[in-house]
């Protein structure tokens, strides 16, 4: 179960795209500076400049602002993200046949147009799978097209629990300029995230510093502390949320090993009354030529066949939980791995054999004249 | 006294007697010693005793006489602490636990006051178990003769509890016929049967012995059940205080079960001998 949650983080964050860097304003940890200085648009340009940050491939921007949108069948009020052309790219959000993605022509014109993800398409129009491309609908009171439908994703983004088909991406300037007043000091305008793709695996660090040297210079900021962005590397959230999810799995190892420890005094506690209830057919066997490895091999064999029954069991039961549990959470896909099984199977017999061994050398090594008069 | 049996370079020779059979068992000055704590109990002190092929010999003595730890080193069950012990020829009192076991499994059968049958295993399964441990084949074949040979051929399949005491004990004789042991060492398999399930016993064990020649060894306290068998062996503080045959052994069946008080005066009539008159005053 431990392994389940860690393939279903990993897999989550394989769908954000690889070697990416998330750049976004965030407070300083330092009290000395409280103003928050929002990145903005001529900082992006600076950074695509290879000069500057040579490390880099490409940025896609990202602008989020709340908005109401009105449809034939319903509202909602979302966040729409403005976003670059290239964000469909980099961040592998695919569209459905019939529409397109934000092109660039679109965000030099800062087109009227939105993209609604599967769940926005169900709140307006009424039907999930109703396809609305070339309509318009009303965001904050000014009319849209809708250009197309976001393909549906499990589940997506940084926020796992989030509904990755409750978006709406519209040309990132169109956002900057009619739907907010995002202007920033230096002329530019507010960019929330900058979903940076490094040129390959191994610049990504080489990257992220490019970012942080440049960032600080122009943000002047001389302590870390202080620093009003944040750069958050895959690799790192994958590593943290790896510890959380390891300790996760040591922590049920241990419920699993007591339960194991305390299973397996059980078997040896009922191979022993046994045993002991079973003292003459011992005697019996012993006087008709059972030898030592003979009555050893007898009980070993039943021990083993006792923990592998409960071995089976557990399988069975542990197959259930995982088929409630994805039933009760259904982006939660839980596995039962034929490893587990085999690993499950093979330390049930291993119990039995260890537990059973004790056990067993007693009933082997009793004297038949003991064992025959015993009452 | 036997000195004569042993040959100059050591190796056993087999007594044989007047018929000219030969030995199944010859043990030689056998003592048993137990410890218990710091006293030294000695159950036998000595005791040579030979059984001949086809012999039907009953062990009897009162409790304490070593009866019981005779039969156990006779069944391979004990070793003795002093003396020889050959049986079939070999001599088995220096052997490990292992070796013990294949002896036990090849040259005795074993028949209990209380069965000792497996519970939940039929009667075919009960017979097979000496040759599983035997590794022989040919198993479910041999073991239904063996029933048939006690006439239970058609209860192969019947388990303990279907079938009454008398029938159990013959699926137990059948057990220890079964692997054609040297010799069946019976220790009293009358001792939990009504009197009429105890002549049905009795008379299998006597046709065993008269049709096919089968050594029998009873060890028993019932003087009734010693008078049907042809040679009996008393013992008492762990040494053969007598031995000899009976003159006219009891038809299984043919005789009524005297009174006790009948059946004490014909024992010391027939099967005692001269010893002290006054012994059992």
């Amino acid at each position: 179960m431990g392994r389940g949650v860690e393939d279903f983080i990993a897999s989550e964050f394989e769908g954000l795209g690889s070697n990416l860097l998330f750049v976004f304003s965030s407070p300083p940890e330092s009290e000395t500076r409280v103003t928050i200085q929002p990145i903005s648009t001529n900082e992006v340009d600076d950074l695509l400049n290879p000069r500057i940050a040579p490390s880099i491939g490409t940025i896609a921007t990202e602008t989020i602002v709340g908005a109401q949108l009105v449809g034939p069948q319903g509202s909602a009020q979302v966040a729409i993200s403005g976003v670059s052309a290239n964000y469909g790219e980099v961040r592998a959000r695919p569209v459905l046949p019939g529409g397109a993605f934000i092109s660039q022509g679109d965000v030099d014109a800062a087109a009227r147009v939105v993209l609604l993800g599967t769940t926005v398409v169900e709140t307006l129009f009424g039907d999930k799978s109703y396809n609305p491309v070339g309509e318009d609908i009303r965001v904050n009171n000014r009319s849209f097209t809708v250009i197309g439908v976001l393909e549906e994703q499990e589940s997506g983004g940084l926020g796992i629990l989030d509904d990755a088909n409750n978006v709406v991406f519209a040309p990132i300037t169109t956002v900057q300029t009619r739907l907010s007043q995002a202007r920033t000091r230096d002329g530019g305008y507010r960019v929330d995230v900058m979903h940076v793709q490094a040129v390959n695996e191994e610049s990504m660090d080489a990257a992220a510093l490019e970012i942080e040297t440049y960032l600080n210079d122009a943000h002047g900021i001389e302590f870390q502390g202080e620093q009003d962005f944040s750069i958050i590397n895959q690799a790192d959230l994958l590593t943290s949320l790896g510890q959380i999810t390891g300790v996760l799995t040591i922590f049920l190892s241990m419920i699993a090993g007591i339960s194991l420890l305390v299973g397996g005094i059980g078997i040896m506690n009922i191979m022993l009354v046994s045993v002991t209830e079973r003292t003459r057919e011992i005697g019996l066997r012993k006087a008709v030529g059972a030898r030592f490895g003979d009555v050893l091999g007898q009980f070993l064999i039943e021990s083993v066949v006792l923990s592998l029954v409960g071995g089976i069991l557990g399988i069975m039961l542990g197959w259930l939980a995982s088929v409630i549990g994805e039933l009760a959470v259904p982006t939660l896909t839980l596995t039962l791995t034929s490893d587990a099984v085999i690993l499950a199977t093979g330390v049930s017999a291993f119990v039995g054999i260890f537990f059973g061994l004790y056990p067993a050398v007693r009933a082997a090594r009793m004297k038949p004249i003991d064992a025959l008069r015993f009452e | 006294m036997f000195g004569f049996l042993k040959s100059k370079n050591g190796a056993h020779e087999r007594p044989v007697d007047a018929q000219g059979r030969h030995a199944v068992i010859d043990i030689r000055r056998v003592a048993k010693v137990y410890k218990m704590g710091d006293i030294e109990v000695h159950a036998l002190r000595g005791v040579d005793v030979q059984i001949y092929e086809g012999d039907f010999i009953s062990i009897m003595g009162p409790s304490g006489s070593g009866k019981s730890t005779l039969m156990n080193i006779l069944g391979c069950l004990d070793q003795p602490s002093q003396g020889e012990y050959y049986l079939d020829g070999e001599n088995v009192s220096k052997l490990s636990e292992g070796d013990l076991a294949r002896v036990r499994n090849k040259k005795i059968g074993f028949v209990f006051q209380s069965f000792n049958l497996l519970k939940r295993t039929s009667a075919l399964r009960q017979v097979e178990l000496p040759l599983i441990y035997g590794g022989a084949g040919g198993r479910a074949k041999r073991a239904a003769a063996a029933l048939e040979s006690v006439g239970l051929g058609n209860r192969l399949d019947h388990l303990p509890s279907e079938l009454s005491g008398g029938q159990q004990q013959r699926v137990a004789i059948a057990r220890a016929l079964v692997n054609e042991p040297a010799m069946i060492l019976a220790d009293e398999p009358t001792g939990n049967l009504d009197s009429r399930s105890g002549s049905e016993v009795m008379q299998i064990f006597q046709r065993l012995n008269r049709e096919q020649g089968i050594t029998v060894v009873f060890v028993t306290h019932d003087p009734w059940i010693a008078r049907h068998t042809r040679r009996i062996i008393m013992l008492r503080d762990g040494l053969v205080i007598a031995d000899r045959e009976i003159a006219h052994p009891l038809v299984a069946g043919e005789a009524e079960r005297p009174s006790e008080a009948d059946e004490m005066e014909t024992l010391f009539k027939e099967t005692y001998y001269g010893g002290k008159k006054d012994e059992y005053n």
